[in-house]
């Protein structure tokens, strides 16, 4: 059974339905559960469960704190390249959009990886737009090889490759992948994607299986966040979660819920998640699946992030630049969407130290 | 024996403490010391994934006290031969040669995979190193793990990190019973009290992280881990007294035969 399949059995469920027959009984009851069913966890997204986010929180930090104690990840970003064959109607990679499009030579990537490996950091994320003929899965090996002199951990967030594609890339050193489904609701995926690969909306969402499949164990997913019903969205990506770690028990599953920023296109999101909408997620997401990763992205601003430190986050991203080779260059072309916390490593660790937090640069070594 | 002359031998070291703690999940590496210090311990267990030289203070090896002996383990290892090479990779980094093995291939309870760690001792311990197993209590592979050249057998007293105390206390005893190394509860251990137990039972001696980490006051709890530890070890060498189902009468019902 693919994850597909899974999401099939919910065809049928009426949200606002569910959503009006919540009580306020259900949600201290299902706050005091061990283990949580997936109709648990929507019932903690409902708009019920918003009046009782003090009460989450605090099963939820304790809950953190329980099983990754007070420390967070840091990592990076590194845009390989912005060439992109997709009409993504909310992204600065648009090939529609105009702006310089460029990719890094395996010399480039190492002089960035220089940069980086200053700061200290050892996890790095490497990115690629979407057009398998300008970046091929031979170039991003070729970069692994280069990268691997100065990370000890590789992830990517790049388009759906196959199973032996993810094997490929695992046999050079990678040991992570990021795959946003970017909206789970299959009818506003096609409305939103409506030209370019990307609109296979079953190649996009089985893309983590075959990566699990294929030896990669650190999987991420997510939905782009003011795309769609951010509940529904939510509950599925909790959903997708879940089956990964059912299915392939030996992998680590994270989540990330980036929200919509501005970029270079200008498309307004179909709906605005507040910052309390976005917290109600991270804590209902972790009492769902307290061993689960989370990860929050510098598209959030800085004050936000340090708040959701205590309330259920693993990993986030540091001294970010989404511009393709922006760090050893300088350039400043738009990147794929602005950031909202621009501060360096060292910025951000001394922010963690202060809060009582400990920065952990290096979570993994490549074997 | 008494207890001043009682002490702990694995892998040819003697240790006095029989407290080891855990070196994840703090605020700061820099708490390690004080940790340490207030607990007495002499063993602390390093995620070789975390271990950085090249990192200087961000490095959690500097934080290790010299007096410590590093147990690296194979923290994130899903079989047998990831196990192997982050053991080797220990060696390499300098971490000394004993090893805790974890091989954890379900990742939402971590449970110990116990045929791989039994292949990865075997492998280990022929290489030479201090091998100390950390499993899912079951007395034959606890056998088999020892017949691979295991130092230690380490079993669980609970998942690792839920601080709830110690749940698989039947089976555990069926392991100090029966198996001649030492055995070491490692992992689930939230309070003093429960590490106690385990010693009170015969266990050798107790792994804690998660309680000591996540307390309002480490440094406080690992103090008081080390006392119990301590408490619980001379309370199984004094040898408590018979448990009985029934009251005994001050008065019995035949004494006045001895009138």
């Amino acid at each position: 059974m693919t994850f597909h399949d899974e999401l099939r059995r919910y065809d049928g469920l009426d949200f606002d339905r569910f959503f009006s027959q919540v009580a306020d009984a259900d949600i201290a009851r299902i706050i005091a559960k061990n283990r949580l069913s997936p109709m648990d966890y929507l019932a903690l997204l409902s708009p019920r469960a918003a009046s009782h986010l003090e009460a989450i929180a605090t099963r939820a930090h304790e809950l953190t704190v329980r099983h990754f104690g007070r420390a967070v990840v840091l990592f990076t970003p590194l845009y390989l390249a912005n060439f992109c064959t997709n009409q993504c109607v909310y992204c600065g990679f648009n090939t529609k959009n105009e702006l310089e499009r460029r990719k890094l030579t395996v010399e480039e990537v190492e002089a960035e990886a220089q940069e980086i490996a200053k700061s200290g950091l050892k996890h790095i994320l490497i990115l690629t737009g979407e057009d398998r003929k300008v970046t091929p899965v031979s170039y991003m090996v070729e970069c692994v090889q280069a990268l691997k002199k100065y990370f000890t951990s590789i992830s990517i967030e790049v388009y759906p490759l196959t199973r032996e594609e993810y094997g490929e890339l695992a046999e050079a050193g990678v040991d992570g992948m990021t795959m946003f489904q970017e909206v789970y609701d299959e009818p506003a995926y096609l409305e939103l994607h409506p030209k370019g690969p990307k609109r296979n909306y079953l190649r996009r969402l089985e893309a983590p299986e075959r990566a699990a499949a294929a030896g990669i164990r650190q999987i991420t997913t997510g939905a782009l966040l003011g795309l769609h019903d951010w509940r529904r969205e939510a509950f599925f990506t909790g959903v997708h979660t879940d089956f990964l770690q059912r299915t392939y028990p030996d992998i680590e599953v994270a989540i990330s819920p980036p929200r919509m920023r501005p970029h270079l296109g200008g498309f307004p999101p179909k709906e605005i998640v507040s910052d309390a909408d976005l917290v109600q997620y991270i804590l209902a997401f972790r009492l769902f699946m307290p061993r689960a990763g989370v990860t929050v992205s510098t598209r959030e601003n800085a004050k936000l992030r340090e708040n959701l430190l205590s309330l259920g986050v693993t990993k986030m991203s540091a001294g970010v630049c989404t511009q393709v080779g922006g760090r050893a260059s300088g350039q400043d072309d738009p990147g794929q969407f602005e950031i909202s916390d621009g501060r360096s490593v060292a910025e951000m660790a001394e922010m963690l130290y202060s809060k009582g937090y400990q920065p952990v640069y290096k979570d993994w070594q490549y074997l | 024996m008494t207890h001043a002359s009682d002490t702990l031998l694995i892998g040819g070291r003697m240790l006095s403490s029989r407290l080891f703690l855990g070196s994840g999940k703090y605020s700061s590496n820099s708490l390690i010391p004080p940790i340490v210090n207030a607990s007495g311990a002499q063993v602390i267990t390093v995620a070789v994934r975390r271990v950085d030289p090249e990192a200087g203070q961000e490095n959690i090896l500097t934080h290790i006290p010299k007096s410590c002996i590093l147990m690296p383990n194979t923290s994130g290892a899903r079989n047998a031969q990831e196990a192997v090479r982050i053991a080797r990779l220990a060696r390499a980094a300098g971490c000394g040669d004993w090893i805790k093995i974890e091989v954890i291939s379900d990742n939402r309870y971590l449970l110990p995979d116990n045929q791989e760690t039994i292949e990865a001792t075997r492998i280990l311990a022929a290489e030479g190193f201090t091998v100390l197993p950390y499993m899912s209590p079951d007395l034959m592979a606890a056998k088999r793990m020892a017949e691979a050249g295991a130092a230690a057998i380490m079993p669980l007293g609970a998942p690792i990190g839920t601080n709830r105390g110690f749940r698989t206390k039947e089976l555990v005893r069926i392991m100090i019973e029966e198996i001649s190394l030492p055995v070491i509860v490692d992992a689930g251990i939230g309070r003093p009290s429960e590490a106690c137990e385990c010693m009170e039972m015969g266990a050798a001696a107790v792994l804690v992280n998660t309680a000591v980490a996540s307390a309002a006051d480490p440094v406080a709890m690992a103090r008081a881990f080390g006392q119990a530890v301590a408490a619980g070890r001379t309370a199984f060498l004094a040898g408590p007294g018979a448990v009985e189902e029934t009251a005994k009468a001050s008065s019995p019902l035949t004494g006045f035969l001895h009138e």
